[in-house]
């Protein structure tokens, strides 16, 4: 920076000192050489104006000739003037030479005629710039006229040319004259310094630092201001060897610090704390994310336990809410059964209340246990049983259930098991049930019309029929949909319909094989369907179909009401019976859900055992009859004939009652049936009834039987009319029932008319119905109580009121079926009795056997042992008792009172086997 | 009219025995039992119980007077008191022989005699009840 001025500086300086030589040579050739001179002063003043700016350091040059003391006079006459100095401008004393300016540039006027050696500083420069003959400068001074600092150039005008080696005498004889410039290095150097930028901040100065010890300064004041620290010093060379020169420069302000430092110093700190930001914002969010973590942790533990408590809690609330909730259905059922018996008719609005409170109990009721359930799924406390029990009987409940709803709604209900499916496994028959029971409920509440079809095959075998079965299906089918399924209507499962249902059924026609013939698995996996023809699941819904409290849309629950719990404890129970619940559902047809569950084979001899225990063992006093089915639709008549051979009835089904006739009337072999049935859609359907009629008449032994859903009065007359006298049987059927109305049809039974009874008391009345029975109690009011009872059944009672008595009467061979024998009485208690008895029996069994040794005659007729079966009656019913009772040889026990179903139960052990020995 | 009148009366009273507890279904039990060929089957046992309790009721006195109290006798005796009533039905009375066997079970004298005093109560209230309901409905 200021070196850059500095040869600036210099660079203008030795521009103007060259100048001035070549003044100094025109003033030589023009006004020396010449003679006369041709330079004046008005042309040396316009020659120099005109090339001023050729000097612009310089503030003007004049010429002063050397003018010696002897040449005064001529001189001063010639220019019309005297000499004079240049301190006073005073005529000048006498010298040994002059100098005396003759032309000078305008700029610097005033110097005519003064004398140049007068000055001291000027005198100086003129002896030693002749003596040199080269350019020679003063030390700075105040000029003359102008009072600016400044120094005086001054260069030698020689003569003659002079040789390169000339010595000082001959430069001082030979010079003629001196040319001078004054530098006015303030203004001057001013004015260039002015046109460079960031002058103000920059203190120049330049010295003349000829005289080491005392720098005389030519620019620039001489105060110490500025930052002297930072001082810089440039030497400059103006072209005099003699003089030396020198620049500093120096900042007027403290150093500005560089915008660049600060800014790079900035960054980088900022980079600094921008990076220490992120690492310290890495490091906490590291620890955030830990700690966050931590509690999430600690939240899912909270909301597990939560979960947890919150099962437990529903459970326990729920069961806590059932315990009371079922005393108050109780009492409401009281008042409702108390009303029945006062026969007092309840007005319709009390009525209404006793209904409503009822209803609402039972709902509540289910909804407590289905979300007790639901707890238990959650909680896992639910575990299934392993007992062994009758699916078919089960369906046959069910759809008991249901029967009320679907006769009203007209609906048909059926179910159908295939003969595949063993009659006894081992599961949770109470789970099974409510799966079942859930699936047809729904069913029920969604279907106004058609059908709902219930169906158990093995999942092996309907899974093999389902692919043998797709390729016809794929081929085409030449009939539509309809009269494929149970009521004709379309279901949402194609699969399902008579295609493929034929295959499923067609090689069931030898029944019971297969239980026994592969008994090779243990596992029986079934496949149950539930298809109804119902207003079907919407689309949208179907996903939620199985999670907890959804259903299809809010407007469902209003209109068919239900939690829409039910399906996803259906879902879980599946699950932990190792199955998995699917359906097929098509708005506005259908929808066909089904499951398929794992149970386990029972052993074979257990399953005998089970079979008598069992309270819905069917009777088996319709083997062997003849039954002809009159259905149009097949797989209606299906289930119809497997209702029938459930019960061992022989089946043929047949499409018209016109071929049920002639068909019974020319195949002689297959003999007579003993009844027929005809489905009530049938029978309707015009010109068959003519059949009937004839039919019923000439043939009198078959027994005319109606399957209907649902009848009008109207309807029952016509049918009684029409010969249907005998029965018309209610769809929904079951085994049980059905039986029943055969029982009652075929007048197997003393069956009071048109009433069914239940379960117990018909079965009762098979099994006790003729039999000898001996009542041995004590008390008289017991006894008659007890042989009322069993009189009731049909048994033929005697009594005796000791056990003493009893003995009596029980001498071999018995005359009696069994013995209801009271425990405690006077002097022989009934444990007594009994041991004597079977004692007696076995001695005259011993008897029997080394009888039949020797004699071979009537071996087969007596060979069988006797024992006589005995019960005991008693009022507490415990463990105890029971074991005592074993001890002495009884069979078994009954409550005393009787109540119906123990003494059901007891007494099926016995007299289930009986006609089987004693035929 | 007048037959569905004392029909209706028949039942109310029946009822109220129910409710108060005098009969439980047992007795309900019996009545089903009746049927064309045992028509009056209930009353029948009914008088048979009367009979047989009022023995057995005396029999009992004669066993409390005597010194010291044969409990075995008694417990005897109440087994069949208690038989007969629960094969009527008669709950009240059942309950209070149960009391007494009870008391006889642990020997307690003075608890028999007070239990038997509650027994003979109720067999009475029970014997007017049942005439009268018998009364009505023969």
């Amino acid at each position: 920076m200021c070196d850059q001025r500095a040869r600036m500086l210099q660079d203008q300086f030795s521009v103007c000192v060259n100048h001035v030589h070549a003044l100094a040579v025109l003033v030589s050739t023009f006004h020396h050489y010449k003679n006369p001179s041709v330079i004046v002063q008005d042309t040396f003043a316009e020659y120099t104006a005109r090339t001023a700016f050729e000097r612009p350091l310089l503030s003007g040059v004049a010429y002063a000739p050397r003018v010696l003391n002897s040449e005064r006079e001529d001189f001063e006459r010639q220019h019309g003037g005297t000499i004079r100095t240049m301190a006073n401008k005073e005529p000048s004393p006498h010298r040994d030479e002059y100098a005396p300016v003759i032309f000078s540039q305008e700029t610097v006027s005033y110097l005519n005629l003064l004398d140049m050696m007068s000055g001291e500083e000027d005198r100086e420069n003129i002896l030693r710039a002749r003596s040199t003959g080269k350019a020679v400068l003063t030390s700075p001074f105040k000029l003359l006229g102008s009072h600016h600092l400044g120094v005086v150039l001054t260069i030698p005008v020689y003569k003659s040319k002079l040789p390169p080696n000339a010595s000082v005498r001959d430069r001082i004889e030979a010079t003629a004259g001196y040319l001078g410039g004054a530098f006015d290095v303030e203004s001057l150097v001013e004015n260039l310094l002015g046109q460079l930028a960031g002058n103000q901040e920059i203190i120049v100065k330049v010295y003349d630092v000829t005289n080491t010890s005392d720098h005389l300064i030519m620019y620039g004041r001489q105060t110490q201001e500025g930052d002297v620290t930072r001082e810089h010093v440039s030497r400059l060379d103006f072209g005099d060897p003699y003089r030396k020169h020198h620049m500093t420069c120096r900042y007027l302000h403290k150093a500005p610090i560089s915008r660049t430092a600060i800014t790079t110093a900035v960054l980088g700190y900022v980079i600094v704390i921008l990076a220490g930001y992120m690492f310290y914002t890495g490091a906490i969010h590291i620890v955030q994310v830990e700690d966050d973590f931590d509690t999430m942790q600690q939240l899912k533990v909270r909301a597990e336990a939560a979960d947890v408590a919150k099962s437990r809690f529903l459970a326990t609330v729920s069961h806590e809410i059932r315990t009371p909730m079922n005393g108050i259905l109780g009492i409401i059922l009281d008042l409702r059964m108390l009303a029945l018996l006062l026969d007092t008719d309840l007005s319709s609005t009390q009525r209404d209340y006793a209904q409503t409170a009822e209803a609402c109990g039972r709902a509540l009721i289910t909804l407590i246990n289905e979300v007790l359930d639901r707890a238990k799924i959650e909680a896992g406390k639910l575990e299934l049983e392993a007992v062994p029990f009758d699916l078919r009987s089960i369906l046959d409940d069910v759809l008991s259930l249901f029967s009320e709803k679907s006769r009203n709604k007209g609906i048909e209900l059926a179910v159908l098991v295939s003969d595949k499916v063993p009659q006894i496994v081992m599961g949770d028959p109470g789970r099974f049930r409510q799966v079942i029971t859930n699936l047809v409920g729904n069913s029920v509440k969604f279907t106004e019309q058609g059908h709902i079809f219930v169906q158990v095959h093995l999942a092996e075998h309907s899974k093999a029929v389902q692919d043998a079965k797709f390729e016809s299906c794929m081929n085409g089918r030449s009939n539509g949909p309809q009269s494929k399924t149970l009521s004709g209507r379309e279901a949402a499962d194609d699969r399902n319909n008579w295609d493929r249902f034929k295959h499923l059924i067609a090689d069931e026609e030898s029944p019971f094989q297969v239980l026994t013939s592969d008994g090779n698995s243990q596992t029986v996996n079934l496949m149950v369907s539930v298809e109804d023809t119902g207003i079907g699941i919407p689309l949208h819904a179907q996903e939620l179909v199985f999670m907890p409290f959804m259903q299809a849309d809010s407007s469902t629950s209003r209109h068919y009401g239900g939690t829409g719990i039910g399906l996803s404890i259906s879902k879980c129970l599946v699950e932990l019976m190792g199955g998995q619940i699917s359906f097929v559902s098509r708005p506005q047809i259908g929808s066909t859900f089904s499951f398929t569950a794992k149970f386990t084979r029972c052993e074979k001899n257990t399953v005998a055992d089970l079979k008598r225990s069992l309270y819905d063992d069917l009777p088996t006093s319709f083997k062997g009859l003849k039954a002809t089915i009159v259905d149009t639709k097949p797989v209606r008549a299906a289930v119809t004939r497997y209702h029938l051979k459930r019960l061992g009835v022989l089946v043929e089904v047949v499409n018209s009652i016109k071929t049920a006739v002639t068909g019974s009337g020319s195949c002689s072999c297959s003999g007579q049936p003993d009844m027929i049935l005809v489905e009530k859609d049938v029978w309707l359907s015009g010109d068959d009834l003519s059949n009937i009629q004839v039919f019923g008449r000439a043939l009198k032994s078959p027994k005319l039987i109606l399957l209907a859903t649902n009848v009008t009065s109207g309807e029952l007359d016509k049918a009684k009319a029409a010969g249907f006298s005998d029965t018309l049987i209610m769809k929904p059927l079951r085994a049980s029932m059905v039986a029943a109305c055969l029982q009652q049809v075929l007048g197997t039974g003393k069956a009071e008319q048109g009433k069914v009874m239940a379960n117990g008391s018909v079965y009762l009345r098979g099994l006790l119905r003729e039999k000898k029975i001996l009542v041995v109690d004590d008390n008289r009011v017991n006894r008659r109580v007890a042989a009322g009872a069993l009189k009731k059944f049909g048994a033929e009672v005697e009594c005796a009121d000791s056990g003493k008595a009893a003995l009596d009467l029980l001498k071999i061979p018995h005359e009696f079926d069994a013995c209801f024998m009271d425990i405690q009485m006077p002097e022989m208690d009934g444990f007594e009795a009994t041991r004597r008895i079977r004692m007696m029996e076995s001695q005259v069994n011993e008897q029997q056997t080394s009888g039949s040794m020797d004699g071979c005659c009537d071996k087969q007729a007596q060979a069988r042992k006797w024992h006589l079966p005995i019960l005991a009656m008693t009022a507490d019913v415990i463990q105890a008792t029971f074991q005592e009772c074993q001890k002495s040889g009884m069979d078994g026990y009954v409550s005393k009172p009787f109540q119906e179903e123990n003494l059901y139960q007891e007494v099926a052990k016995f007299f289930e086997s009986k006609p089987a020995t004693d035929s | 009219m007048e037959q569905n009148h004392t029909k209706r009366q028949i039942k109310v009273t029946r009822n109220s025995l129910f409710e108060q507890g005098y009969l439980d279904e047992q007795f309900s039990q019996l009545e089903d039992l009746q049927d064309e060929a045992n028509p009056n089957f209930v009353k029948e046992i009914v008088t048979l119980f009367f009979s047989d309790s009022t023995r057995l009721i005396r029999n009992v006195e004669n066993a409390l007077e005597s010194y010291p109290l044969d409990f075995c006798k008694l417990d005897d005796y109440m087994h069949q008191f208690m038989g007969s009533s629960s094969s009527i039905g008669a709950k009240k009375v059942k309950n209070e022989c149960t009391q007494f066997q009870e008391c006889c079970k642990a020997m307690n004298a003075d608890g028999c005699i007070r239990a038997f005093q509650r027994v003979k109560q109720e067999h009475a209230v029970l014997k007017r009840k049942l005439e009268a309901y018998f009364q009505v409905s023969l």
